[in-house]
């Protein structure tokens, strides 16, 4: 029998890019995954016979580049895919290039504010991308290296002089629309603000620190492009198979199919996993790229950890907002004013900062939006691959649908896509009419099939409170944990979700950083 | 017509006229009590002394002493898991306390810090009752989570009595509790009392021969009026904490809170001692299964990182150094006093102190104590010369002896 020093638990991205570069550094690595593919949220499913989705995840707008280096994947001739922001008039606004660089159907003077504040927001992310790169620092023992990232920090600051020092400082824990209401009129831009800062968060747009989820998008790339972003698998390109492709020529040898039933642990160390078949695996190192709180909730013997640890990640915010609605459609979707080419790329159903913060308020009271904000993308335009010749299919993330319905899921869930189902008809007048099958996906489903407790895609709530050296808990925040040779590597950890590879490129440093016990 | 708002509020509030809650036991106390001298015990109404600390002390060291330790916090743990659990939350390895046997143990937060420290009792393989002087529902809950157990909190259903002194076993054999002198030390036992049963075991916090009794709070007074009735010949008196207090010092036991600060009463960063730290290293088991705080005991003591030192001081002279401040050299402030009597036993002026380390773990040259004697409205400041002697200061063969003498 084959015996591994490392294992990492959970084909996601984020095991795969552990996985990867660990094998890169000469790590004999086992790669276990508990279905039957990999990928996790990132990977493509039939939601219906001959109509598939590229993945949970539809766009891809922060794959880190020297993930996507190490993944052979060169972004740097990638079309970047436009954001149309839909409007009833039909007369949409396009933002073009990496996040609006220029736009079309506003005014001239309202692009050039959307640019002024496009430039700032940029920059303000630039500073916060330095952390984000970079094991967040060990609070009362800071190493040189930590001083050096936060005088790096100050002194990006200071070169551009006082005043945007004490605006960075001003706007940092702002929320999104006042800064909207600051730059722009347009509303449809408003919209748009509102809307990406908010995806995935629990945060409605007027909530205090709502900027730091767009801060978070605006830190994402694509070849190099501030912003910019792509539909997963457009061109027929998968991401997840280019992580697989990379893991299995880097040397990880892959098991799917195969859940891990427990985590070894004995007086703060684990040494193996135990398979739901039974079988034992012993590994030196283990790294857990799935959700914090399944790995310490259900794989720990609560014996094995301390008290105040396994509470701080019980207490961990991880309820989703975001539902997933798949359409397989018999032709191409309509949407008047939309130009062909630009159905490429993400339609957002968002018409004002009070349309999402009105979405946001039922969530606060367990209950889905009346009247929800959406972004769509048609993947089988990119990769006809996916639908039936002449056949077409819709993917839109949609909030807000909290995970703790007050009424369940199971009586909601009709109720629910019938109101998304209507706003889209709105939007695409004869939609309705062409629909093969519907799959709607809410963050229970989500939960149960992706393992993912809460229906979280980010593992945990992206705010203040839960980053940086709090990301997932402190004590477990430098991706290495109480368990000595159990390391976190999913969304969960530093620095949070989106398809960016980052929670386990930094884990598997972390891991290589540490001399082997 | 109307009542006032204030007048309202007054009502609802009946609780704030009697602000300490009254022991099971109260009734007689307070008939004995000869000083009406009482205290706050968690919330109780406990007397400091009854009619004097002197007298109530030698009934301890010399008859047969009984004190009303109902205040006393007690939890319940009980299910499949029991074991498991208590082996997680204490320091100790559970697993080698048999049933029908008592220990002494303490508990940690996650960072090695001493929550509280108490004995844990096995009353069945998977049932266990827990005493000790602080509150920790929340920290119990919070470690249940995972685990198949049941916590209770029993501190107000349970009454409970110490009796301790030389002659407490005669008290309870005259009491009719047969079979009592069968219990060795931190071993327990049922006796039927009255319809019931209650539980003895051969446990104190006096360093001397004694006994816990435990029994349902509804029964109380009855196992009073039976061990007052059988303790008439052999010099049973009911005692306060101060004559207790001298006891457990003479016997170089720790209170919570007094000789060091719990971890959840810590204001200040600094205060929180690890088990080394108060002498309760000796309860640390690195080879039991993993427990709260482990990482951060070895930790501290693979990098020498201890700060503190808890240490038995004789100090020279007869005046109490309650207080006091530990000097080196004369000069250097080192630690403080927490405990500190004259020995009537050890004929000794002895004291419990936390010093910082280095002194009182390496360097125990030259110490000394500054002492203020109050005269006669005015303060005579004494430095006397301390000596680090190991605790307990007495040592009483009767405590172990088997079967218990009857004296």
């Amino acid at each position: 029998m084959t015996s591994f020093d490392t294992i990492v638990i959970g084909g996601g991205h984020n095991g795969l890019t552990a996985a990867t570069f660990l094998a890169r550094s000469g790590r004999k690595v086992l790669l276990v995954e508990a279905s039957d593919a990999l990928g996790g949220v990132a990977r493509g499913y039939t939601f219906h016979p001959g109509y598939a989705c590229p993945g949970l995840a539809h766009i891809v707008n922060r794959l880190d580049p020297e993930v996507a280096a190490a993944l052979s994947l060169d972004d740097k001739n990638d079309t970047l895919a436009p954001t149309v922001v839909l409007s009833l008039t039909g007369h949409h606004a396009v933002l073009r290039g990496g996040y609006g660089e220029t736009i079309d159907g506003v005014s001239a003077q309202e692009a050039k504010r959307f640019r002024d504040m496009r430039s700032k927001l940029i920059f303000q992310a630039a500073i916060l991308k330095r952390f984000l790169k970079r094991c967040p620092p060990n609070i009362g023992e800071m190493a040189f290296a930590d001083f050096a990232t936060l005088a790096g920090a100050g002194l990006g600051l200071l070169r551009k002089g006082r005043e945007e020092s004490r605006d960075f400082l001003r706007m940092l824990l702002m929320n999104v629309a006042d800064i909207a209401d600051e730059y722009l009129t347009d509303d449809r831009l408003k919209a748009l603000l509102a809307f990406d800062a908010t995806l995935g968060i629990h945060l409605g747009p007027r909530s205090p620190t709502s900027l730091l989820g767009l801060y978070y998008r605006l830190t994402g790339e694509i070849g190099g492009v501030a912003g910019a972003q792509r539909v997963a698998g457009g061109g027929g390109r998968s991401t997840v198979a280019a992580f697989e492709t990379a893991a299995i020529h880097a040397g990880v040898t892959v098991r799917t199919g195969t859940r891990v039933e427990r985590i070894i642990a004995d007086r703060g160390r684990a040494s193996a996993i135990v398979l739901a078949s039974g079988e034992t695996v012993e590994a030196a190192t283990i790294v857990s790229a799935i959700h914090p709180k399944a790995t310490f909730l259900s794989l720990t013997d609560p014996a094995e950890i301390g008290t105040g640890f396994r509470r701080a990640i019980g207490n961990i915010r991880s309820k989703g907002n975001v539902a997933k609605l798949d359409l397989a459609l018999d032709r191409v979707p309509d949407f008047p004013g939309v130009a062909a080419t630009d159905l490429l790329g993400r339609l957002v159903i968002a018409r004002s900062v009070d349309h999402v913060e009105e979405a946001f308020n039922p969530a606060k009271y367990g209950q889905f939006s009346q009247d929800p904000v959406m972004e769509i993308t048609l993947p089988s335009l990119g990769d006809p691959s996916l639908a039936p010749a002449g056949g077409c299919t819709l993917s839109a993330l949609v909030e807000f649908a909290p995970y703790a319905l007050a009424d369940g899921w199971e009586k909601g869930k009709p109720a629910f896509q019938k109101i998304v189902l209507d706003s889209l008809e709105a939007y695409a007048p004869g939609l309705g009419k062409s629909i093969v099958a519907a799959s709607l996906l809410t963050p229970v489903d989500m939960e149960e099939s992706y393992n993912l407790p809460g229906g979280h895609w980010h593992h945990g709530e992206l705010q203040a409170d839960q980053l940086l050296v709090n990301r997932p808990v402190n004590a477990a925040s430098s991706f290495s944990t109480p368990l000595k040779g159990l390391y976190l590597a999913s969304a969960g950890s530093h620095p949070g979700g989106g398809v960016s590879g980052l929670p386990g490129l930094l884990a598997a440093r972390q891991v290589l950083s540490e001399r082997r016990a | 017509m109307m009542m006032h708002l204030t007048a309202v509020r007054r009502a609802q509030q009946g609780h704030i006229l009697t602000p300490r809650l009254e022991t099971p036991f109260h009734a007689r106390l307070t008939a004995l009590s000869e000083t009406n001298d009482w205290y706050s015990w968690a919330g109780y109404k406990a007397p400091h002394s009854i009619f004097d600390t002197e007298l109530e002390y030698f009934a301890i060291r010399s008859t047969a002493a009984l004190f009303d330790i109902s205040p006393m916090v007690k939890y319940r743990i009980r299910g499949a898991d029991a074991e498991r659990y208590l082996n997680r939350l204490t320091l100790r390895n559970v697993a080698k306390l048999s049933i029908g046997r008592v220990h002494y143990t303490a508990w940690c937060d996650d960072h090695g810090h001493v929550l509280d420290d108490g004995t844990l009792f096995r009353l069945a393989a998977d049932d266990f009752r827990i005493c000790c002087q602080e509150r920790h529902l929340p920290w119990l809950l919070d470690s249940a989570a995972g685990f198949s157990v049941e916590i209770a909190e029993e501190t107000s259903e349970i009454a409970a009595l110490a009796l301790q002194g030389p002659t407490s076993f005669v008290v309870l054999e005259a009491a009719g509790f047969a079979g009592v002198e069968k219990l060795k030390p931190f071993q327990l036992a049922n006796f039927p009392h009255l319809d019931g049963t209650m539980t003895i075991s051969r446990t104190g916090f006096t360093g001397d021969l004694g006994y816990e009794l435990f029994i349902d709070a509804k029964q109380a007074l009855s196992l009073w009026d039976r061990l007052w009735a059988a303790g008439t010949g052999f010099g049973l008196k009911a005692i306060g904490y101060d004559a207790l207090n001298r006891a457990r010092i003479e016997a170089g036991f720790i209170v919570a809170n007094a000789d060091f600060i719990t971890a959840e009463a810590a204001l200040r960063a600094d205060r929180e001692r690890l088990p080394d730290e108060i002498g309760l290293d000796w309860l640390v088991d690195a080879e039991k299964p993993y427990f709260n705080g482990r990482d951060a005991i070895f930790r501290a003591r693979d990098r020498n990182t201890l700060k503190h030192v808890l240490v038995g001081l004789e100090i020279e002279g007869n005046i109490p150094a309650e207080g006091a401040i530990v000097y080196h050299r004369g000069r250097k402030e080192i630690g403080l006093v927490t405990a500190a009597i004259w020995s009537p036993l050890a004929k000794r002026n002895i004291a419990i102190a936390s010093l910082q380390r280095p002194f009182g773990s390496r360097v125990v040259d030259d110490l000394s104590v500054e002492i203020y004697a109050m005269r006669e409205l005015q303060y005579q400041k004494l430095m006397k010369r301390a000596r680090v002697v190991a605790r307990p200061f007495v040592k009483l063969d009767r405590r172990s002896a088997n079967p218990p003498g009857r004296f």
